[in-house]
């Protein structure tokens, strides 16, 4: 019995490394065909605060009730779940005051683009959302999306997609974003994709597995088995590609898995322990993170591979990485000062100076994606917190017993970063706005960590 | 990880040949079958360890195969040049021992960082381990950061148990 064990693992060991902690590959991402999009010119007539607009969104409605791949009941009841992902878009993220389909009327097919302004300037809603969809021949589905001002009487904004019968939720998520840019002035972030470390098990012996799925927690999918300890995922900003620290060879090591291929290679061929992978904002490079004799330094590889170039060469722990918007600077985290503290340099790796002088010590930097704030792990309190590029200005924005590892939305306008329990040592997702309002925690089927937000989808 | 669960294996796989060997009369009751399920050292306590395992290698150094460190710090003290001088002697004698030096880093940072003040940590062990002759290539470092605590609570105590490097026999 032990005998035949032994040669089991024996055996187990013997098979290639990447073959033996990977699932199912999830589906490629298709980028979605936009048929109108027109935000018209004007003002609004609300001139209230945002969380105080009212916005109704009824059910969608379908010129015939078509059947549909993407619900069984077909166009007539979708039109229903469409509305209700943008409803629960927009509520969860504490914008605005929406009302959903459950409580309104079911606008008809011709009052999409007629709305009859009675019905809704009765129930006192200042904004309404109508929208539609379609079955076509091929399968795809075709949805609209209309912003009206109820007081105006007037359209503010529509767009239209055809989309596979897989992707209606990403419909709606673009519906939600128009209304959101539209009504805030903001860019969109809805129409993205989370990975992140699903967590369980007890604190001695947790098993950490490879997750995706959308922004608002739905179509969720497992990467890796959990065989190995997984950790520290990002996505490539095409999402064709996810970076990740894996110990599936019993080492910790960075791999870039293929979504395409559902394969996955070392980022760099060395012996050495890699660790913090981070992509340029255009895909084009990586920068990772290797301990040679207990000494870690940051480097530079193109993401088609090739040779790796040091970016820095203070001894001690340099680690970590985050590009500026541009692609000409990186902030990273160092402790050759003594502690953490955080320093930015040109992405060739000169002129590194640091940029943290707020007391505690700086981990995690990340770079917004609009470049005007570095979010960071206040790794003395153990609070997430925001600064200028210059290190100036420093919010904290949280106050859990463990917070770490910020990652920001698409928009610059909401981080994400996990919790750890005290003593438990359970962990969950946790996002709270650039304001330091609308804390929330995500939704996920187990403890999570370590989130990476990608950008708008493609 | 796997290699770990292999060491198991092979120390449980010990376990039962040297049980075999006793030959029992045939009049008695039949043995009771031997305990796999404790981990390496306590099966072992009291019984004689083969050389080359982990229970051998732990009896040898006096249970001094665990050093531990200060909050952020890595620098090998008098307490842990102590056990690692105890671990080259074991080394010097056993010279087909190889080890494998795991490097852990307690909750209270941040994971990446752990990961590489692990891998620190495990390196200053080894490169002490290299200053008393033991060859470099019969030790090998890794690191798990904060994420292989021993002691689960969320205070001081557990979090000095936490920040450790752990010798371990490879073969």
């Amino acid at each position: 019995m032990t005998k035949t064990f032994l040669a089991l693992l024996l055996l187990s060991t013997a098979i290639p490394a990447a073959a033996q902690d990977l699932g199912q590959k999830p589906p490629e991402t298709v980028p979605v065909e936009t048929t109108e999009e027109e935000g018209l010119s004007g003002s609004v007539s609300f001139e209230g605060n945002l969380e105080d607009l009212g916005i109704a969104i009824p059910a969608f409605a379908t010129d015939r009730n078509a059947p549909t791949a993407a619900n069984s009941a077909g166009t007539a009841a979708l039109g229903r779940e469409l509305a209700q992902v943008v409803f629960n878009d927009l509520r969860n993220n504490g914008l605005f005051k929406p009302t959903g389909p459950g409580s309104l009327p079911v606008p008809s097919y011709p009052e999409i683009t007629n709305p009859a302004w009675a019905t809704w300037t009765s129930r006192g809603s200042e904004m309404l959302v109508k929208g539609y969809v379609r079955g076509g021949e091929d399968g795809r589905l075709t949805v609209g999306c209309y912003l009206y001002d109820v007081a105006l009487q007037k359209e503010l904004a529509r767009a239209g997609w055809v989309v596979p019968p897989v992707d209606w939720r990403r419909a709606a998520h673009k519906c939600a974003d128009l209304v959101y840019s539209r009504l805030s002035g903001e860019s969109p972030f809805f129409d993205s994709r989370i990975a992140y470390i699903a967590e369980t098990g007890p604190k001695d012996n947790r098993v950490k597995r490879l997750a995706i799925m959308d922004s608002d927690g739905a179509n969720h999918r497992f990467i890796t088995n959990g065989r190995a300890t997984a950790l520290t995922p990002r996505y490539s900003p095409d999402y064709r590609k996810l970076l990740y620290l894996s110990y599936v060879d019993g080492n910790p090591r960075i791999y870039s898995y293929d979504i395409g291929t559902g394969r996955q290679t070392l980022i760099t061929q060395s012996r050495n322990p890699t660790f913090a992978p981070r992509w340029s904002p255009d895909g084009r490079w990586v920068l990772y993170s290797m301990a040679v004799n207990g000494n870690t330094d940051i480097y530079r590889v193109s993401a088609e591979g090739g040779a790796s170039t040091r970016l820095t060469d203070t001894p001690g722990i340099d680690i970590g990485g985050s590009f500026s918007p541009d692609g000409r600077q990186i902030v990273f985290e160092s402790d050759r000062s003594g502690g953490q503290q955080c320093y930015v340099m040109n992405a060739d790796g000169s002129n590194q100076r640091r940029i943290s002088f707020g007391g505690g010590r700086c981990a995690t930097p990340e770079w917004s994606p609009r470049g005007d704030q570095i979010a960071f792990t206040n790794a003395s309190t153990f609070n997430i917190s925001v600064m200028s590029p210059s290190g100036g200005g420093v919010r904290t924005l949280t106050n859990g017993w463990q917070d770490e590892a910020p990652t920001w939305a698409p928009n610059g306008r909401v981080i994400q970063f996990f919790r750890t329990e005290r003593n438990s040592g359970r962990t969950g997702l946790y996002q709270i706005d650039l304001t330091g309002k609308n804390e929330r925690r995500l939704a996920t089927p187990a403890d999570g960590s370590d989130p990476a937000w990608g950008p708008i989808l493609p | 990880m796997n290699r770990r669960i292999l060491v198991t294996a092979l120390l449980a796989g010990t376990a039962a040949l040297s049980a075999c060997k006793k030959e029992p009369p045939a009049s008695l009751p039949p043995e009771p079958q031997p305990t796999m399920t404790s981990t390496p050292g306590d099966n072992m306590s009291g019984g004689i360890a083969q050389p080359g395992s982990q229970a051998h290698f732990e009896q040898g150094v006096n249970g001094q195969n665990v050093i531990y460190f200060e909050t952020d710090r890595y620098n090998v003290d008098s307490t842990d040049a102590a056990a690692l001088q105890t671990q080259a002697q074991y080394l010097g004698q056993y010279p087909q021992v190889s080890i494998t030096i795991e490097g852990h880093a307690d909750e209270r940072g941040t994971r990446e960082y752990n990961l590489a003040l692990g891998e620190r940590r495990a390196n200053a062990a080894k490169n002490y381990l290299t200053s008393l002759g033991v060859a470099a290539s019969r030790i090998s470092v890794v690191s798990y950061g904060k994420e292989r605590p021993i002691a689960l609570g969320s205070n001081e105590q557990a979090w000095a148990q936490n920040r450790r490097a752990v010798s371990v026999v490879v073969n």
